[in-house]
C-alpha cells in the first residue's frame, strides 16, 4: 500500500475516532468497508470533507467509486466502520432532514420522461415542502436562480423526453443545486457532457464549493479534469486508499503504474503549475 | 431572462405549456377553479343520472324535488308520490354509488399506475379483482345469510376476498424483506388467476342457471343492487383514502425517480410506497365489495386526466376522482337504458366505450405511453 505523504494531508488526517465538534468538518467516513456477496468492495476506507473544498476520487473500473459515493449518501449500509455527517452518525438521521444537508448526483440517472426540466428541478425542494407537498414563493425562486446559474432556464418548458442526455445531466446537477445543500456527492458529474460543458459545470460547482462553503466529492474518470478542480485527490484501487492529498502528490508517474499499470508523462499545466497527465503511447508509426 | 417571455419572474413559473403542446401544465391559481368546475360537473349529471331512466322525470323537477328536501318544505308536492321514492330510494344512492365507484377506481388507478410506474397498471393489479370475485361467487354460491348494517353476504366476503388477496401478494412478494415492484407484479398475476379458477370452478360447480347468471353479472359490475347502505359503505372510505393520497400524492411525483433519487431528496422509499399501496388497495377493495369488477375505468381516466393536465398527481388524483365520477354515472346512465328494460352490467359500456378510447390515445400519444 503505498501512501503519499503530504504536507496538507498530514495536518488534516488525524486518526477519526471521535465525531468533530468545530462543524469545519461536514462529512467523514472512518474505517468504512463493504463487500458485496462476500467479495471486499471497498476495505477500511477513511475520509474527510471539509467545507469549502472538492475532494476527487479516481481510480481505476471497479475499484469502489461508485461504492463509496452510495455508502456515503446511505444508499448502502456499510458492513462495518462509521459514517459521520455534520458530527451526527449517518443512520441517525431522518431522511428529510438529510436531504437538506447532503445531495447526491447520480451516474445516469433515469429520469420520467413526461415531467418538464421546470418540474424536474423543482423535485429538488422536496425536503423544504410540507405535508401537502405545495411549493411556496422561495421554493420557485430558488428553482429559477439555480436554473439560471446552471443556464438551462431556456429549456424549463421542455420535457424530459425532448432533452439530450448532456442536458438531462444538467437538470439533475441543478436539480442537487436547488436542493441548497451543503454537502455536494457526485457521481461523474460531466460524463455525458462536451468539453465546453464539463469545463462550466465543474467551474460552477468549483465557484459554489468556495462561494457557499459547500463540501464536495466527485469522481472522476479523467485523472486531467480532476487534477484542475480538486482541492485533494483519493485515489483507489481494489477498494483500498492507495494514495491521497493534492493533485502534484497523487498524479505521479510510478502511482499511476502502480495502479493503472500504464506508463504515463506528468507535466505542469502552463497556466496553473496544476499536474496534466499525458499516457505514453508506443505507437507503431514512430 | 426567459426568451419564450411567457414567465415574467419567479411568482408566475409554472410551465403554462409545454412546446409540443401535449400537456396543459395548470398554473396553482388555476387548479382550485378546475377542480371546482368538475365537482360542478359531476353534480350536472348526477343531477341529468337521477332523471334518466324508464320513468322519465324532467331534470328541471328533480333539481325542484332536491330543494323541497333541502329547505325541509312540507306542504304537498305538485309532482306524484312515486317520484319521490324513484328519486331519493332507487335513483340517487345508484348515482352516488356510480359516482363514488368511478371516482374510487380512476384515483387508484392513477396510483398504481405511478406506483408501478408503468402505464398499463389499474386497480386490479395486484389480486383486488380476482379475491373480491372468489369472496362474491362464494356468497352467491353458498347462500350465506350473513347480514351487517345493511350489507348482504356478498359485499362483505367481497371486500374481505380483495383485501386478502392483496394482503397475500404483498406478503408473498417480499423477497429478501423488501417487497420489489417486479414481484409484486407477477405475484398479482399469479394469484389472480388461482384465485380465477377457483371462482370458475364454484360457478361450474352450482349448477344453478340463477346464481351462475348472478355471479357473471357480479364479476361484470353493476350498480342495479345500490341501497344507502353501500354509499355509506365507500363514502367514508373514499373521504379518507382519497385525502391520505392527496397528501402523498408529491411524494408519488418523487416516486417516479429510480428509488434511490427518490431516497436522496428525502422520502423513505418502502414506507411510501406501503402507505400508498394500503390505502388505493382499502378505496379499491370497498369499490368492487360494493359494485363488482369494472374494467377500464382505472386505465383510462387517469390517462386522459395525465394528458390533458401532466403528471402532476396533485392534480391528477383529485381531478382523477371527478372526471371518473362523471364517466361513471354516463356509463351506468346507458347500461339502464341501451337494453331497457333489462340492464347491461356496466363493465360492458365502460369496456365498450374504454377500450376504443384506449386504443386512440395509444395511437395519438404513441411516445407517451412508451415512457
Amino acid at each position: 500500500m503505498i501512501r503519499k505523504a503530504s504536507p496538507r494531508s498530514n495536518t488534516l488526517w488525524q486518526p477519526a475516532l471521535s465525531p468533530p465538534t468545530d462543524g469545519r468538518i461536514m462529512l467523514e467516513a472512518c474505517q468504512v468497508t463493504f463487500s458485496f456477496n462476500g467479495t471486499p468492495v471497498l476495505d477500511k476506507v477513511d475520509l474527510r470533507l471539509e467545507e469549502g473544498k472538492m475532494i476527487g476520487v479516481i481510480g481505476p473500473n471497479g475499484a469502489g467509486k461508485s461504492t463509496l459515493v452510495r455508502l456515503l449518501s446511505r444508499s448502502l449500509t456499510p458492513a462495518s466502520g462509521r459514517i459521520w455527517l455534520n458530527g451526527q452518525n449517518l443512520d441517525q438521521w431522518r431522511l428529510s432532514d438529510m436531504a437538506r444537508v447532503l445531495t447526491v448526483v447520480p451516474q445516469l440517472p433515469q429520469l420520467p420522461p413526461v415531467f418538464t426540466a421546470w418540474e424536474m428541478v423543482l423535485m429538488g425542494r422536496t425536503p423544504y415542502l410540507g405535508w401537502m407537498g405545495r411549493e411556496s414563493e422561495h421554493d420557485r425562486a430558488a428553482t429559477r436562480q439555480a436554473m439560471e446559474e446552471t443556464k438551462i432556464w431556456h429549456l424549463a418548458d421542455r420535457l424530459i423526453s425532448q432533452l439530450s442526455g448532456g442536458e438531462q445531466q444538467r437538470v439533475v446537477i441543478t436539480r442537487a443545486l436547488a436542493q441548497e445543500p451543503q454537502v455536494l456527492l457526485l457521481d461523474e458529474p460531466t460524463a455525458h457532457l462536451d468539453i465546453s460543458y464539463q469545463v462550466e459545470t465543474l467551474s460552477l460547482i468549483g465557484r459554489l464549493v468556495k462561494e457557499r462553503r459547500l463540501a464536495a466529492l466527485a469522481i472522476f474518470h479523467d485523472l486531467n479534469l480532476a487534477a484542475q478542480y480538486c482541492d485533494e485527490l483519493v485515489l483507489l484501487q481494489q477498494g483500498r486508499v492507495v494514495a491521497q492529498g493534492s493533485p502534484n502528490h497523487v498524479l505521479t508517474p510510478s502511482t499511476l503504474r502502480q495502479v493503472y499499470g500504464i506508463e504515463v508523462a506528468v507535466i505542469p499545466h502552463p497556466h496553473n503549475g496544476l499536474p496534466v497527465v499525458l499516457p505514453v503511447c508506443d505507437s507503431p508509426s514512430r | 431572462m426567459n426568451p419564450s417571455g411567457k414567465w415574467t419572474g419567479p411568482g408566475t413559473p409554472l410551465p403554462v405549456r409545454s412546446p409540443q403542446k401535449d400537456a396543459v401544465r395548470p398554473r396553482p391559481g388555476r387548479q382550485g377553479l378546475l377542480l371546482l368546475a368538475g365537482l360542478a360537473a359531476v353534480a350536472v349529471t348526477a343531477l341529468l343520472g337521477v332523471a334518466w331512466g324508464s320513468l322519465s322525470i324532467p331534470p328541471a323537477t328533480v333539481a325542484a324535488m332536491f330543494w323541497r328536501r333541502a329547505v325541509g318544505e312540507v306542504a304537498a308536492a305538485p309532482w306524484p308520490a312515486v317520484w319521490e321514492t324513484v328519486v331519493f330510494d332507487i335513483r340517487l344512492p345508484r348515482v352516488i354509488l356510480a359516482a363514488l365507484v368511478g371516482g374510487a377506481l380512476s384515483q387508484a388507478g392513477a396510483v398504481y399506475q405511478g406506483l408501478f410506474r408503468n402505464p398499463l397498471a389499474d386497480p386490479y393489479l395486484i389480486g383486488i379483482s380476482s379475491g373480491a370475485g372468489l369472496g362474491a361467487t362464494i356468497a352467491i354460491a353458498l347462500g350465506l345469510p350473513l347480514r351487517w348494517g345493511g350489507l348482504g353476504a356478498v359485499p362483505l366476503l367481497a371486500f374481505v376476498g380483495a383485501l386478502g388477496a392483496t394482503t397475500l401478494v404483498y406478503i408473498l412478494s417480499r423477497t429478501d424483506g423488501r417487497p420489489s415492484v417486479t414481484t409484486l407484479l407477477l405475484a398479482g398475476v399469479a394469484l389472480g388467476a388461482f384465485l380465477s379458477s377457483l371462482t370458475t370452478f364454484l360457478m361450474f360447480h352450482t349448477k344453478d342457471a340463477f346464481q351462475t347468471m348472478h355471479i357473471f353479472g357480479w364479476l361484470m359490475g353493476s350498480f342495479a343492487l345500490s341501497n344507502w347502505a353501500k354509499v355509506w359503505m365507500l363514502g367514508p372510505a373514499l373521504a379518507v383514502g382519497g385525502a391520505l393520497l392527496r397528501a402523498y400524492a408529491h411524494r408519488l411525483n418523487v416516486l417516479q425517480l429510480d428509488d434511490e433519487q427518490a431516497q436522496q431528496l428525502g422520502i423513505p422509499v418502502e414506507r411510501t410506497r406501503l402507505v400508498l399501496i394500503v390505502a388505493a388497495s382499502l378505496v379499491t377493495a370497498t369499490a368492487v365489495a360494493v359494485s363488482g369488477v369494472i374494467g377500464f375505468v382505472g386505465l383510462i381516466v387517469p390517462h386522459a386526466v395525465r394528458l390533458i393536465w401532466g403528471p402532476d398527481h396533485r392534480f391528477l388524483l383529485p381531478m382523477s376522482v371527478l372526471t371518473g365520477a362523471v364517466f361513471m354515472i354516463l356509463a351506468d346512465g346507458l347500461a339502464r337504458s341501451l337494453l331497457s328494460p333489462t340492464e347491461l352490467p356496466v363493465g360492458v359500456v365502460t369496456a365498450f366505450c374504454g377500450a376504443p378510447f384506449f386504443l386512440y390515445l395509444l395511437r395519438r400519444q404513441r411516445k407517451y405511453v412508451h415512457s
